[in-house]
């Protein structure tokens, strides 16, 4: 009797199933003595997709460090849902300072470990991709090029949330933000705008750099695994759906993010040095629209053959350029 | 009080010039201060540097504007600043060249100095004998110890000695003794009309 | 022992002794001989224990503190100028998070017009961030500040800044007497914070506080800026009795017991000063002089006993109130409330300008026969600005006021002669 490979494909749910894996790639999240590092009680939004990618992520990250990590955060949702006074969300030692420092902060942190003879304890610097691809840009590069020992987290929604929905360098061409607005044939964002720094990352040659999604939330914490398993300046940018800024239903978090990746939309991969180490390929490749059409911001693309074919061009564009399809792992 | 002024260009070390004086001088158990008056880094710009010595603690911190000595490190600065402005009527001029007061055109200007005040100093010849490199400024030190007795020529040497160690030091020490023995026993030239 | 250095390389020294555990780079003129100079004693090893960090704006620099200093360790950094304007949110941060950084303010002055020598309107314009703001008058005090800065930070829970003129000082050989390690070592204990960020024991800093607690945070604040008032002075003493020197405090005086004009400045125009009050006191003039030490706190107290029996007071200062007047002067006035002495206020040695001897004279001079404007700007070209004036009447035409003005000094011109 000849055996078949059988690969399974989660359609119907899209829980995070440990039952069938190996016990070393079971979340952390499944087991009683996780950290809970961002623990209950916070304020954000129902089905905010920073907060489910902030607790896998920590957790993950403590678990990967045997509970020694420092935590830095830009200004931003992530900061003001965790900390609103006189509570605090974290159980780790966490520091709000401004919004464009986060990262420079995470460089004194290390800094003060490794003079301490303290450099088991691990930093991480996290924000926004307001506080990360904007205002935090410069602090962001001056990290990367001094290969700082920290990891950047970026929560990427797409635009600064937190202060009403404004138009970030990481929004895509087409949404409506406040600053963004479509009026008759003109569209939200522009499409010829915008900074990849997750490129810009690499282009640093830093020991590594990954794009990740809340929608894998194993993948997320297998990259994290990884990013602490190395040491000097590590970049992890993680997708988040936010469903107020977005127009989308809370309950539809997950569900959005699958489709953006399987859409070719936000690629995933992992990179060391400059060079891409691993991409992760599409499974069951859908059109732009199947993705925008959950979202109210993208309303006015989708009414606009124009500006829809630009949004499909995008994605085109990123399957090429990454190599989302074709062949199978 | 003592107040030199140095006149020179960027690139030829008159900040280090009053750097080293200002060594010299306390090396000799006395005060003193030595500052630069200067813009952006650019060679070729005009700098000025100053040095007071003194007997006891020096407060003052305007610019040197009444100098005892003025050092001229180059003398193209004549046609473009007053590089004579407060010279004392007593004071002394050094002057890195070896052409005449005439032949500078300033024979007039500093008529009114005692005549063994003024003294011209070939001290880019003898640096790039001595140092192979245009760089007067030590060789000047050397001269201003022989002329004005202000500071003695051992806490010159010792003052380049601290400033550049090494083989850059040596050479500067030899030009600055160079100098300071060719002036210590030359006449002084006449200053003709 | 006692050296012929530069300002900066002693200040080096200083802080060096000081066993600072970060130290953030990022250069300006004047201060770039201080982290130059650093950085030398750290690669070379004299320094130990000591992270050197070469970061890429001033913003990253007082952030990297921040960051290292909230981490436990004792940081250090330095700025001008433009650099304090560009960290200014991390200025109020620092003092915010109560964070003992000590910083160096190689003071120059602010563009535009850009302008790269000495005035204290950097200082001056961070003066109410929450920082304690120490000034020097020379060389040796700028080293034995820095020493006295750590402890006092450390004591408070507030960073420091130690601001020294740039150039005047920053760049100036003098004779200073370097204290020794063991000396330091006494005096100097290792930095024991309140809280730090450390996974044994997990706290969260820098909360958002909202209606309900800010106001009293805020109070706190100034209230622990009163404390200084105390503490400053009581550091001083410690640091007397183990270097011999009285180099910090509130106010320093000078000749003011039975002065019925006192000249109040800060930082190294009082050397100059002290020499004119010493020449006018030879000719019978009851002259003195008092130096602001700490700006922030301001010492109200300490300022109106010394200037109470005073008839008249000049305030000369090295920064302007836009459309104000004096900054200092300003101050000044509040700590007078009430007593019957005039208040002149002198804006000198903007951009750094020289303030002379003879110039000096004149002011003071003029002041003792109260024949002076409220606000003089010493040393003004009056034809100058007349001149610019006249033009602005003629021509209806906006921009920049500097670029005909440098071409009325012959600036521009200047560039023609051979």
């Amino acid at each position: 009797m000849s055996h078949q490979q059988v690969k399974f494909y989660q359609t119907g749910t899209l829980t995070v199933g440990n039952r069938l894996l190996d016990e070393d790639n079971r979340t952390v999240q499944a087991t009683m003595d996780r950290s809970n590092s961002l623990d209950s009680g916070h304020r954000a939004c129902q089905g905010c997709g920073e907060a489910l990618g902030a607790r896998y992520a920590i957790d993950a990250a403590m678990r990967a460090t045997d509970n020694q990590l420092i935590a830095a955060n830009a200004t931003g949702c992530l900061e003001v849902f965790t900390t609103p006074y006189p509570e605090s969300a974290w159980r780790i030692p966490w520091i709000h300072s401004l919004f464009g420092n986060a990262a420079a902060v995470g460089t004194g942190i290390a800094a003060a470990m490794k003079v301490k003879g303290k450099e088991e304890v691990r930093v991480i610097a996290q924000g926004g991709d307001g506080g990360t691809t904007d205002i935090g840009f410069g602090c962001l590069s001056g990290m990367f090029e001094r290969n700082d020992d920290v990891l950047y987290i970026c929560y990427d929604n797409q635009g600064y949330m937190n202060t009403g929905v404004q138009r970030s360098s990481a929004t895509p061409g087409g949404a409506r933000t406040a600053t963004t607005m479509p009026v008759g044939p003109q569209p939200g964002a522009d499409f010829d705008k915008g900074k990849n720094v997750p490129s810009i990352a690499m282009a640093h040659n830093i020991p590594y750099v990954a794009t990740a999604s809340v929608d894998r939330l194993h993948d997320l914490e297998a990259k994290v695994k990884k990013a602490m398993s190395m040491h000097g300046a590590r970049y992890i940018q993680v997708f988040v759906p936010c469903p107020l800024g977005w127009g989308s239903q809370p309950a539809k978090t997950v569900n959005l993010a699958r489709l953006a990746i399987e859409s070719g939309i936000y690629p995933l991969f992992e990179a060391e040095h400059g060079e891409i180490t691993s991409v992760t390929k599409i499974r069951n490749l859908v059109q732009v629209d199947e993705y925008l059409k959950h979202q109210r911001r993208f309303a006015h693309v989708l009414k606009n053959p124009e500006q829809l074919s630009a949004v499909q061009a995008t994605a085109d564009r990123n399957i090429q350029k990454y190599g989302l399809l074709g062949g199978q792992e | 009080m003592f107040q030199v002024r140095i006149h020179g260009r960027g690139g030829q070390g008159v900040v280090s010039a009053a750097e080293m004086l200002s060594i010299a001088a306390f090396l000799e158990g006395k005060h003193s201060q030595a500052v630069p008056s200067f813009g952006s880094e650019r060679m070729g710009a005009p700098v000025v540097a100053f040095c007071r010595i003194d007997d006891k603690t020096i407060r003052l911190r305007e610019p040197v504007l009444e100098p005892d000595a003025l050092i001229i490190q180059d003398p193209t600065l004549f046609s473009a600043i007053d590089v004579f402005a407060g010279l004392s009527p007593n004071g002394y001029l050094l002057i890195n060249s070896k052409r005449t007061l005439e032949e500078l055109g300033i024979a007039e200007a500093v008529n009114h100095l005692p005549k063994d005040q003024v003294r011209l100093v070939p001290a880019t010849e003898i640096a790039l004998k001595h140092i192979k490199r245009p760089l007067p400024n030590a060789v000047l030190l050397g001269a201003l110890a022989a002329v004005t007795g202000v500071i003695k020529i051992e806490s010159v040497v010792k003052a380049i000695a601290s400033k550049f160690p090494g083989k850059i030091g040596d050479a500067n020490i030899q030009a600055a003794e160079a100098a300071y023995q060719q002036l210590a026993n030359h006449i002084p030239e006449e200053a003709a009309c | 022992m006692l050296k012929q250095i530069e300002g900066s390389h002693g200040v080096a020294e200083a802080v060096a002794l000081c066993r600072p555990e970060v130290i953030c780079c990022y250069p300006i003129t004047p201060q770039t001989h201080i982290v130059e100079d650093l950085g030398a004693l750290v690669k070379s090893g004299k320094l130990e224990n000591c992270e050197y960090i070469n970061v890429e704006s001033e913003f990253a620099a007082l952030s990297v503190g921040i960051g290292s200093s909230a981490a436990g360790a004792r940081t250090y950094t330095a700025t001008a100028s433009q650099g304090m304007l560009f960290m200014a949110e991390a200025v109020y941060n620092a003092s915010g998070l109560g964070l003992p950084i000590v910083m160096t303010v190689g003071n120059r002055a602010i563009g535009a017009p850009i302008n790269i020598w000495n005035d204290q309107t950097d200082s001056m314009s961070v003066r109410d961030a929450g920082w304690i703001q120490l000034f020097v008058e020379d060389n040796q005090q700028a080293v034995d500040i820095h020493i006295q800065a750590f402890k006092i930070a450390e004591r408070l829970s507030l960073p420091v800044m130690v601001c020294m003129d740039g150039f005047i000082l920053t760049h100036a050989y003098e004779g200073i007497d370097v204290p020794d390690q063991e000396q330091v070592d006494k005096f100097l204990p290792p930095f024991e914070p309140r809280q730090s960020l450390d996974p044994n024991d997990p706290i969260s800093l820098g909360a958002m506080v909202g209606p309900e607690a800010y106001t009293e945070v805020r109070y706190l604040a100034h209230h622990k800026q009163t404390q200084a008032l105390g503490l400053i002075p009581e550091i001083n003493e410690e640091f007397k009795q183990i270097f011999g020197r009285d180099s910090g405090g509130l106010i320093s005086t000078y000749n003011i017991e039975d002065a019925d004009t006192v000249i109040v400045t800060l930082g190294s125009v009082i050397g100059t000063i002290q020499e004119v009050v010493d020449e006018q006191r030879s000719q019978g003039v009851k002259i003195g002089a008092l130096t602001i030490r700490s700006f922030r706190p301001f010492p109200f107290e300490a300022i109106r006993s010394a200037l109470e029996g005073a008839k008249r007071v000049v305030v000369f200062e090295k920064c302007l109130a836009v459309g104000l007047g004096g900054i200092v002067a300003t101050n000044v006035r509040l700590a007078l409330d009430g007593v019957a002495v005039t208040v002149y206020t002198v804006i000198g040695g903007l951009g750094g300008r020289p303030i002379t001897r003879k110039s000096l004279h004149h002011l003071f001079e003029n002041a003792v026969k109260d024949e002076l404007e409220e606000v003089t700007f010493l040393d003004l070209k009056t034809d100058v600005v007349e001149r610019e004036l006249e033009r602005e009447r003629q021509l209806i035409r906006s921009g920049s006021i500097a670029e005909n003005i440098l071409r009325d000094v012959g600036v521009v011109d200047a560039a023609k002669t051979a």
